[in-house]
């Protein structure tokens, strides 16, 4: 597999965006670039805006001030449905979902690209992804019979199915053991050099960050506090002043690691 | 000793059947769940098609009922022979005007009922939602009562108390649409929205109630607890279109309303305008429900209960609930008027009270017997 470090398009453009909630700010003035075939990183602490700019770029709320350009064509141009054929985004939190098999949940992520009738082909396409992320067995099991973890990676089968160019995903691995953790970024990771899909994931986890991301965005208070590759982000004096925790790097494998020691200061 | 050679010679064998469909590959557990799928929509298909047979023997036996006697096959003859002439003799005349409206109304009356059940609780995610949780059946109510108490109504003439409650009943849903244009038409601030509007309908009936005369308390309520008894060949006409009207606008939007269950999240991210589909959704099922409940009086529970069960038992796919639940719904309120009208004849109980008198401990069994998970 041949990457093209070279030739950078841009796949996704945030422009400037700002976004309150009955005038408390949330994200202020944030610029983002994102390539194809990109796999950026988003932590910072709690509240620091980060569901708030997938919601954002996904459409789900709408930015006060500021554009977002996939493909450079505005989004607040385009439909529902035409976005959705190139953008899928993962929630974090676990709403109550009705009755459903693990299979028809998957299936939904064809709903942007066919109408009421499903093809074989949608149904390949839904084979294919149960067995990529390894829960075929639960095919026909109810959604609600099944664990968090589980549950987690049914979603993210449905993404898949979805066959976005972007993917966005909030907290991919929340509700996984190490295992599985590894198992779903490593996913990820393939699909993002293999189909070429950009993707932008919030993380709380720095360690899977450092790992797994090209590049890594550290926000705080809604603003981008610092970009770059994760050597340059995920530094011990960053760490401090983003979440007040003093933090040990070192480096493995070309990547930091991060060892958290103590909290420090005032929040 | 023997014992444990033959312990070991099964061991082998398992493990040689474990390597082999190992072997055998993702093509066989591809084609095994496809098959499990394809055996799920059927089951299905064949939970409908056992619902529509139910309501043919159902309307069979509830024809014959009556104070006048009349054979099964009689009442299947004389149904066909009606399609093509004219009722002429006394039987042919009981049965086509006097039981098969009532039968029909009870058909109609279960389907509506049944699918704007199923899509309210769809579109609130909510399994407490039935046609009546927005409101509909108090708005419906006090516009009856004001018509038979009062004599005050939008329309005169026959249709005075008919009008008058389909009417009423859509105001609900027309303050809830106005409330989504200042607030987001989430499942919380509609749901909370109803329940306010049911508050302010009932007391304004019971305000009416209280200041009027007994015998015209005593048909008021008779109108709100329900009956198929008034219906007549002309209601079957409207309500008929009605059904068909919003049957297949909601059939459209089964889909939709599916992924809609999996949040309002995921589903704007699959493409679905969640807020409109949600006000469209409600809408239809508002003109369902009012365009029955003005014929019939608020019958309760069939809209509650129904939907439910067939989620039991074919699952939450709304492409196979909505025929599901409605033809279900059909034949558990078929049964009820007919047990309500023959179980002490010559009177003749309120059909709502059967309804959950029947549905109530079957209900409870399944919820017993399915234990969690299924909502």
């Amino acid at each position: 597999m041949v990457r093209h470090y070279k030739v950078k398009m841009v796949k996704l453009k945030v422009k400037n965006v700002e976004f309150s909630y009955a005038s408390v700010p949330i994200l202020k003035d944030v610029c983002i670039e994102l390539a194809v075939s990109e796999m950026l990183g988003v932590v910072g602490p709690n509240g620091a805006g980060k569901s708030t700019l997938l919601r954002c770029i996904d459409r789900i709320l709408k930015p006060q001030k500021g554009s977002i350009l996939l493909d450079e064509l505005e989004i607040k141009k385009m439909s529902r449905m035409e976005l959705a054929k190139k953008m899928g985004y993962i929630p974090q939190s676990a709403t109550q979902v009705f009755s459903a098999t693990v299979f028809d949940i998957v299936l939904m992520g064809r709903r942007p690209h066919i109408g009421w009738r499903s093809s074989d082909e949608d149904t390949e396409k839904v084979l294919e992804n149960l067995q990529l992320l390894n829960i075929e067995d639960l095919s026909m099991r109810d959604i609600n019979e099944l664990s968090g973890g589980q549950q987690q990676k049914v979603f993210f089968a449905c993404a898949l199915t979805q066959e976005p160019d972007v993917l966005l995903l909030d907290e991919p691995t929340s509700n996984l053991d190490i295992r599985h953790q590894l198992e779903v970024m490593d996913i990820i990771k393939n699909i993002v050099r293999e189909r070429g899909i950009s993707a932008i994931m919030a993380i709380h986890d720095l360690n899977l960050a450092s790992r797994y991301a090209d590049r890594i965005i550290m926000m705080n208070s809604g603003k981008i506090f610092s970009a770059g590759d994760p050597v340059s982000v995920l530094t011990p004096d960053n760490i401090k002043s983003v979440y007040g925790v003093e933090a040990e790097v070192i480096d493995k494998r070309g990547r930091p690691h991060i060892v958290p020691i103590r909290p420090v200061g005032k929040m | 000793m023997r014992k444990r050679k033959v312990a070991e010679h099964y061991n082998k064998k398992i493990q040689k059947m474990t390597s082999s469909t190992e072997t055998a590959g993702t093509g066989t557990k591809r084609a095994e769940i496809k098959e499990q799928y394809k055996k799920f929509i059927g089951r299905k298909i064949l939970f409908i098609l056992f619902s529509l047979i139910l309501i043919f023997i159902i309307a069979g036996v509830a024809a014959t009922l009556g104070s006048f006697p009349i054979t099964v096959t009689e009442v299947y003859s004389i149904i066909w022979h009606g399609l093509f002439q004219n009722p002429e003799t006394t039987k042919e005349i009981i049965v086509w005007n006097l039981r098969l409206p009532r039968i029909l109304m009870g058909i109609l009356a279960g389907i509506g009922l049944a699918i704007a059940g199923t899509m309210m609780q769809g579109i609130l995610r909510n399994p407490l939602a039935s046609p009546f949780t927005l409101g509909i059946a108090s708005g419906a109510g006090f516009g009856a009562a004001l018509a038979i108490l009062l004599g005050a109504g939008i329309i005169a003439g026959k249709y005075l108390i008919i009008g008058n409650a389909f009417l009423f009943s859509l105001i609900p849903t027309f303050v809830i649409l106005g409330l989504t244009r200042y607030k987001r038409a989430t499942p919380e601030t509609m749901i909370l929205a109803g329940i306010a509007m049911l508050y302010i309908f009932s007391a304004a009936t019971t305000l009416l109630m209280y200041f009027s005369e007994a015998e015209a308390v005593k048909a008021a309520y008779f109108w709100m607890v329900g009956s198929l008894g008034k219906a007549s060949w002309d209601a079957l006409l409207l309500v008929s279109i009605v059904l068909a009207g919003c049957v297949i606008p909601l059939m459209w939007k089964s889909w939709d309303i599916n992924v809609m269950g999996a949040g309002d999240e995921r589903a704007k991210s699959l493409g679905v305008n969640v807020e409109r589909t949600r006000i469209f959704v409600m809408i239809i099922a508002s003109l369902l429900t009012a365009g029955i409940i003005c014929f019939t009086g608020t019958i309760g529970f069939i809209g509650l209960v129904a939907p439910h069960m067939c989620r039991m038992v074919i699952g939450g796919d709304n492409r196979f609930l909505i025929p599901a639940s409605g033809l279900f719904g059909a034949a558990l309120l078929l049964a009820a008027d007919t047990i309500a009208r023959t179980i002490i004849a010559p009177v003749i109980l309120p059909v709502g009270v059967l309804t959950a008198f029947m549905g109530g401990p079957l209900f409870l069994y399944l919820i017993m017997r399915k234990g969690r998970g299924y909502w």
